[in-house]
């Protein structure tokens, strides 16, 4: 009984048992060497469907001309996305503006906890991560709606920031609007922030929990400070942590259009505020695809350089 | 001159605390910034508002939570979002452990394409996969309702499903299933009686994971659901019309619901390792 789960639970110590789990290779038999596609075939099928197709299928609406009334034609029509970009380019400046805010904020407040949960936690280590996990099963609407209510105008929130100075150095970046919170770009990055933490907390927590802490000990032990130790040995080791968690929280920040929609205005409207709006209000679908494979382009060129300079390319 | 001594110890001892605990107060801080929402959701439920927005604090009532059907459509679109998450969840799960096994166990050609046919829809923004869905049933005819919904969460919790998959399948011992085959039991047997039992813990994670985001999904819903209103649209549509308590009560009773699921599965699973 100890005996079957013992390998399991010896499965947690760094630097996972070279002798580890390789692919089991199979007699090869037609039947069993078909086996694998067999498995993969509707899971893929579902994919190449419901997901693959559709991007197809956008590709194609993004060059058509036409009306609803009178039905879209492909015409090549390649200026639609001249015509998008040169339409709502401030809005894409928006989108990459506020997720990179908000994706830092993510790593600076995120790190911390996670550091905290990996090393200082003991035994209230799985009641933090219960806490970070918890939020997601309240209705990520309801918590964003919450916000309306925290930075409410002349709520103790707002008035705590201004005394300490805070909204002046916001206003100063134009972030925020005199003493205004709601509305403005800071309540869209507080919204953007608070929604994508978790996803930046739980992978930096498991990379930094894989470090093993005699490396902590052996680098005290070479008289490194506590600052050298995090700086020389955590942080290199939890890089891998920090990549997946930016991915996590800077892709879908930039395509989100909720917290634009709910805690900003007019002025802090993201492209997936555009993309929404002209695929289910205007009607005009070749705009509003060209528009979201323009964002996919952005966001898959800023991911493609920053894993190539982050040197992390075997993510999954 | 003792003055300068007294004061500057407990200044200086409080300054090494600081410093010593620094990390602990910096997570503790955001860990607040995580709950405190939660906190206001909670608060609100046992609001009685003036007006029909539940955003400024008026008066202690409990009347949400006496009624928390009393909103028409309410608890409609909240068993229709249970029900769209159960089949997502069952089918998300079912075709995800299946490709995690045959990505882990097999070797075979087109390996690489698969693992970025999984990986994609994870490093997509939400909004283009669904405006692309949308071109897809517009192009198909399709009439937008819970079937298109159904499909469209199927097919975007399935790479997650895969990945929590995958991780526990990889880290089992490929042995316990030959000394299953030594010992004579049948292929099925072995799968039902070694292979499932020991992948279970991360199959039942992938199908929390699916269930939850399947549960929570605004964007792609919002694109593909037509008139459908689930719970999300329905918290949504009421920002513009107004929020009723009732949705903070909804809020607040599923916070609480998740955390006694964990912290009973947590007690439940210290106490079989005490035990076993």
């Amino acid at each position: 009984m100890t005996a079957a789960t013992a390998p399991n639970a010896a499965g947690a110590p760094p630097g996972e048992p070279a002798a580890g789990p390789g692919p089991v290779v199979h007699r090869r038999s037609v039947r069993r060497r078909l086996v694998p596609y067999w498995l993969l075939l509707p899971g893929i099928l579902w994919l190449l469907v419901f997901f693959a197709l559709p991007l197809v299928y956008q590709a194609s609406t993004s060059v058509q001309t036409g009306s609803l009334e009178e039905g879209f034609k492909v015409t090549w029509h390649f200026a639609t996305y001249w015509d998008a970009l040169g339409d709502y380019w401030p809005h894409f400046v928006r989108s990459v503006l506020y997720a990179g805010t908000a994706t830092l904020l993510c790593l600076l407040l995120g790190y911390p906890l996670a550091y905290l949960i990996a090393f200082r936690a003991g035994r209230w280590r799985n009641l933090l991560l219960v806490l970070v996990i918890a939020p997601f099963f309240t209705s990520f609407l309801i918590r964003t709606l919450a916000w309306k209510t925290i930075l409410a105008d002349g709520g103790p929130v707002v008035g705590f920031l201004d005394t300490v100075g805070f909204l002046a150095v916001t206003d100063w970046l134009g972030m925020t609007d005199g003493s205004r919170v709601l509305a403005t770009p800071l309540a869209v990055v507080t919204g953007l922030t608070y929604n994508f933490l978790p996803f930046m907390i739980l992978p930096l927590y498991t990379s930094l929990e894989r470090i093993d802490t005699r490396l902590h000990e052996a680098a005290g032990d070479l008289y490194a400070t506590p600052a050298a130790t995090f700086r020389k040995v955590t942080f290199p080791l939890s890089l891998p942590g920090v990549v997946s968690g930016t991915l996590l929280t800077f892709i879908p920040a930039s395509g989100d259009y909720i917290n634009a929609e709910l805690l900003g205005s007019t002025d802090t409207k993201m492209v997936g505020n555009v993309i929404q709006s002209q695929f289910l209000r205007v009607l005009d679908y070749p705009t509003a695809a060209a528009l979201s494979f323009l964002l996919m382009a952005v966001v898959l060129i800023m991911v493609s350089v920053y894993i190539r300079r982050a040197g992390t390319e075997d993510l999954l | 001159m003792t003055t300068p001594r007294t004061v500057t110890a407990p200044v200086k001892r409080a300054g090494d605390w600081l410093r010593r605990n620094a990390v602990v107060l910096a997570g503790l801080a955001t860990l607040g910034y995580l709950i405190l929402p939660n906190v206001v959701v909670m608060v609100f439920s046992f609001n009685k508002p003036a007006g029909r927005f539940n955003y400024t604090w008026r008066e202690f009532s409990t009347d949400a939570w006496r009624d928390p059907c009393g909103v028409a459509d309410l608890c409609g679109s909240l068993t229709l979002s249970l029900r769209i998450a159960f089949f997502a969840t069952l089918g998300a799960t079912v075709l995800g452990t299946m490709i995690a096994f045959a990505l882990v166990r097999y070797r075979f050609r087109a390996r690489g394409a698969v693992n970025s046919l999984i990986f994609l829809p994870m490093a997509m923004p939400e909004v283009v996969m669904a405006a692309s869905l949308l071109t897809l049933f517009l192009n198909l005819g399709a009439e937008l309702g819970p079937m298109t919904v159904l499909i469209a969460h199927t097919m975007f919790a399935l790479s997650f499903v895969v990945v929590a998959v995958k991780a526990r399948v990889l880290s089992m011992d490929p042995r316990l299933e030959e000394a299953a085959r030594d010992l004579y039991a049948g292929p099925v047997q072995t799968f039902l009686r070694v292979t499932l039992p020991i992948a279970a813990p991360g199959i039942a994670a992938g199908a929390l994971l699916a269930f939850a985001l399947s549960f929570d999904d605004f964007i792609i819903t919002n694109f593909n659901s037509g008139n459908t209103v689930t719970f999300p649209m329905f918290v949504w549509g009421s920002a513009q019309r107004g929020t009723p308590v009732q949705i903070n009560v909804i809020g607040t009773a599923m916070f609480v619901i998740a955390v006694l699921i964990v912290v009973v599965g947590q007690f439940v699973a210290a106490r079989r390792r005490k035990s076993g």
